[in-house]
């Protein structure tokens, strides 16, 4: 097949990336581009940057040699005079005529000049191109009184550019009663002004100019209410018109004020010719952005290459900085009521105007203004365009990121993947957080180079960056903390999402959140998390083959196969009647005894059949589960404190007990320990656990976050001199932010030394509830203490559970006949590993 | 399966005395056999009871999952993992586990080995 001529008449920003579109799609298209201008395309939308840092090369589209290599000829200078339609043939001036199979007009537009006498004078100039900046420039080294006749967008901004060259006294004159009368409503307006006029930049508005004044040269303006303004230089900027002339000598249809008329896929009505940018009037509307430009480009690419695409309309949504000041409008700026409820926020002494229009069910926001600050534009457009729900008191809003520095983050997070971050190159949120986690894209300008993304307006620019730092730090959490291949998500996420899906079973969040058949990685981290959230007796809901092995047996797994069993001794203190059960039962049962580091006492060796016969003798004696086998809070040792020892300041014994049984059972991301001192000797070595207390002369002190083990750390003061009871509260929080953000199998002691800000921060959380959280965290503590149960005392009552407390189901009354003991000092032990087949 | 001829199919037990998405531990002629009913894929297995690793007779108590579409049992002592279709070993050791086929007929749970 022959391949297919297309020809673009225009080489603007818009035309540029109509090329740049078609040459990526399936097809054989030879481009020809003629341009009126000597130049290649240039950035437009940054021209006042041209009288300031950038040069020329800094705005081109492209390298010059990108023509070349993508097979286009391209033709500057050389502007199109006539078209012959039927033949489908161009002629340029410079005499060239050639045959295409499709035509796109990209011929933006020119400036509006209104018909006012004196235009012609020396001294009035349009802003339009570079050349128009050129001789701006070169004018207004002999000017020093500057005026721009047009208050809106590209008028202030051509004010801007008088002032950056040097001409202080500078006058915009607006015939309407505001500035930027399409974006920004009366109020903004006046905001804008006094900003611009503490700045030098003089606002008339209502004023219509009657004649430029001067007689060569401009020497200003006479208005009809007959007031006159000085001038020496004047720059039209009255609004654009599209340059469709060329479309309406060639016969096609123009809208009544000016504008090739095109459908959704930006066909004109010759279906061989198209029609992009400034020039095309879609559904009666010209649309003066470049990202609704570049949008169109984009749908006649894709029609001409065969594909699917309609211009849907699109979003005027704008911001801009004029002199230092943000202005920007977003949505529907002006709706009110009946249709919508407006807040407003005018603080006149910073200068700063916001606007907002909402529902009038209060739910969803549907667009504002923003003037003197603007930081929220981002996030505020993103929660218009995806229709995001809106927080319960909106206002909070309007105070921008300083007063809440949370928000702006998980603002990202509720962020769809789809949505558009970038419209000028229509970049979602998915590509640019791929580019960071796919390509390794760790700032903007290399997310820019991946994507695209901020080489448009630039006004994303500060939301990629907030994404790339989101998205970093989310990789960062990912690589450590998704769990495992069925879960997406980090303990945390899980621990959020199980409670607001209020799932009960490993097998609901599995089919709710996971994918594949668990492991034995998300298993116990899921049963953890079930267990701190509900804390229901862990082997119902067919949560017991999820369980870890210890905490399925509720007993800890030992070599050959047998278990121990720990019953719970708070505070380490006992009765010589339950020593003695303790002892009855250890001789019944064939157990090796044992002290524990924790002031209990260990009986190992117990077969898997044995074990709820064992616990219903140890249950009836009043002993309930140690939870030696579970993460969860395993002993509060004590010294014996004031009631015996001649040092001790308070009762630690009484208060351990108090403690353990407050938080027994409670699972957490791994072991808790705690201990308490009735006195600064700490006997109990309270500074060595998870949560440690010791008496002072006017009440507790409070440590937390220390461990034995390996790498031992002492537990740091986190509150002095508190009375119990809030000690316990501290506590309650403590423990609950704790489990509520650790990583699986996180102690307290790395938990603290992961945490931004350390013992500070966690202190202000949990003492100054710098977190709003410490009714939530005592009220939840407060619930699971509630639902306690000893799993032992349920296991054994409950003929489902107990029957799995056999080894072989076809012959329950038999035991492992494989275990085997050794004899040493006169008890039993293990025999050792029996040879590895792996080494 | 070309072995399978000459072996017969044993009765191990009913299905309500195993437990689902786990395994329970079957003995069948002196030999301690672990039998997982995998449920979320409707699938029975049975392997040998005993880890290799530390030749432990405990595989019946692991917990069972998947890795990518294999269906695996990880040990309880050291969380070695074995593929329960072939027995393989997925955690990168040079041992593998024996696996026997599973019938169920009539609510009763038989294995061929």
């Amino acid at each position: 097949m022959r391949e297919k001529r297309v020809v673009i008449i225009g080489n603007g920003m818009v035309g540029h990336r109509f090329c740049e579109k078609i040459s990526n799609k399936k097809g054989d298209f030879k481009l020809i581009v003629f341009g009126e201008e000597p130049i290649r395309a240039y950035d437009r939308v940054h021209l006042t940057d041209y009288l300031g840092k950038k040069t020329l090369d800094d705005l081109f589209m492209s390298e010059n040699r990108w023509y070349k290599e993508n097979n286009i000829d391209l033709h500057l200078g050389d502007p199109i005079k006539k078209i012959d339609t039927t033949k489908k043939r161009v002629f340029s001036i410079k005499g060239l005529s050639i045959d295409y199979d499709y035509l796109v007009f990209a011929t933006g537009s020119s400036a509006f000049v209104p018909p006012i006498p004196g235009v012609e004078k020396e001294g009035v100039f349009l802003y339009r191109n570079i050349n128009d900046l050129d001789l701006i420039r070169e004018y207004t080294s002999k000017a020093t009184k500057g005026a721009v006749i047009g208050g809106g967008l590209l008028g202030l901004e051509a004010a801007k550019a008088l002032v950056d060259l040097g001409i202080n006294d500078t006058a915009v004159v607006e015939f309407a009663p505001r500035l930027m009368p399409r974006q920004i409503d009366e109020l903004a307006s006046n905001t804008l002004q006094t900003k611009l006029k503490s700045l030098g930049l003089t606002c008339l508005l209502q004023k219509s100019t009657d004649h430029i004044v001067g007689d060569r040269k401009i020497e200003g303006l006479s208005f009809a209410d007959e007031t006159q303004l000085e001038a020496d230089i004047l720059i039209i900027s009255a609004g654009i018109k599209p340059r469709d002339e060329l479309a309406k000598a060639a016969g096609l249809t123009i809208g009544s004020r000016g504008g090739i008329v095109v459908d959704e896929h930006m066909r004109t009505s010759d279906p061989a010719i198209f029609a992009v940018g400034e020039c095309a009037l879609y559904e009666e509307m010209i649309y003066g952005l470049v990202a609704p430009g570049y949008e169109m480009a984009e749908t006649a690419a894709a029609t001409i290459a065969g594909e699917q695409k309609v211009f849907s309309g699109f979003d005027m949504s704008t911001k801009l900085k004029l002199m230092g000041v943000d202005v920007a409008s977003f949505g529907d700026p002006f709706i009110s009521e009946p249709y919508a409820y407006t807040i407003l926020l005018e603080d006149k002494n910073k200068g700063i105007y916001k606007r907002l229009n909402i529902s009038t069910d209060g739910k969803r926001l549907l667009g504002g203004i923003l003037v003197g600050e603007a930081s929220s534009y981002n996030m505020l457009l993103q929660t218009v365009n995806n229709n995001m729900p809106l927080p319960e008191h909106p206002e909070t809003l309007l105070l921008g990121e300083t007063s809440s520095g949370k928000s702006s983050s998980s603002g990202l997070e509720a962020l769809p993947d789809n949505a558009l971050i970038c419209s000028c190159e229509g970049v979602t949120k998915a590509t640019i957080c791929d580019a960071v986690t796919q390509q390794n894209c760790e700032d903007v300008d290399s997310v820019r180079k991946c994507t695209k993304a901020g080489s448009g307006c630039g006004g994303c620019v500060p939301m990629i960056k907030d994404l790339v730092t989101y998205t970093m730090k989310q990789q960062g959490k990912y690589i450590r903390n998704s769990i495992c291949e069925h879960f997406n998500f980090s303990r945390q996420e899980l621990f959020d999402l199980i409670k607001i899906h209020e799932l009960k079973s490993y097998d609901e969040v599995l089919d709710n959140f996971g994918t594949g058949h668990g492991c034995e990685s998300c298993k116990p981290v899921v049963s953890s998390l079930l267990a701190s959230l509900w804390n229901e007796m862990i082997l119902g809901k067919g949560n017991d083959v999820a369980q870890d092995s210890n905490d399925r047996f509720l007993a800890n797994i030992q070599r050959g196969g047998t278990y121990s069993v720990v019953p719970r001794i708070p505070g380490g203190e006992i009765t010589p009647e339950k020593l003695i059960t303790i002892g009855e039962v250890a001789k019944k049962y064939n157990l090796y005894t044992k002290i524990t580091g924790g002031q209990r006492i260990d009986l190992f060796g117990a077969h898997l059949n044995d074990l709820p016969f064992i616990w219903e003798e140890l249950i009836t004696a009043g002993f309930e589960s140690g939870h030696a086998y579970g993460k969860a809070l395993r002993t509060v040792k004590s010294c014996v404190g004031s009631t015996w020892c001649r040092y001790g300041l308070h009762d630690s014994v009484s208060f351990a007990i108090q403690i353990e049984e407050r938080y027994r059972g409670i699972r957490s991301p791994h072991k808790l320990k705690s201990g308490v001192s009735g006195c600064i000797r700490e006997c109990a070595e309270a500074q060595a656990k998870d949560f440690g207390i010791i008496a002072t002369e006017k009440g507790w002190n409070l440590y937390v976050c220390g461990n034995g083990g390996s790498k031992p750390q002492h537990a740091q003061l986190l509150a002095s001199d508190i009375d119990s009871e809030t000690c316990i509260k501290y506590l309650d929080r403590f423990l609950m932010f704790y489990i509520r953000t650790a990583d699986p199998l996180m102690r307290t002691a790395t938990w603290l030394n992961k945490m931004e800000g350390g013992i500070d921060y966690l202190r202000n959380v949990v003492v100054n509830d710098s977190l709003e959280m410490s009714e939530t965290w005592e009220n939840e503590m407060q619930a699971l203490v509630n639902a306690y149960q000893c799993e032992w005392k349920t296991a054994v009552n409950d003929p489902n559970i107990r029957k799995r407390f056999v080894h072989f189901v076809n012959a329950p009354d038999e035991k492992d006949d494989t275990v085997r003991f050794e004899e040493m000092r006169g008890q039993k032990k293990a025999t050792g590993w029996n040879n590895s087949m792996i080494y | 399966m070309e072995t399978l001829t000459s072996t017969s199919w044993k009765l191990a037990c009913r299905v309500e005395d195993t437990i689902e998405n786990g395994g329970v531990c079957i003995k069948l002629d002196n030999t301690q056999i672990a039998l997982f009913y995998f449920k979320r894929r409707d699938e029975w297995f049975a392997t040998q009871n005993e880890c290799p690793h530390k030749r432990q007779m405990i595989l019946s108590r692991g917990m069972i999952g998947s890795l990518g579409d294999k269906p695996k049992v990880a040990c309880p002592f050291h969380k070695k993992t074995f593929a329960l279709d072939t027995g393989e070993c997925l955690s990168g050791d040079e041992c593998s586990i024996k696996t026997y086929p599973v019938k169920v007929e009539d609510n009763l749970i038989y294995i061929a080995i």
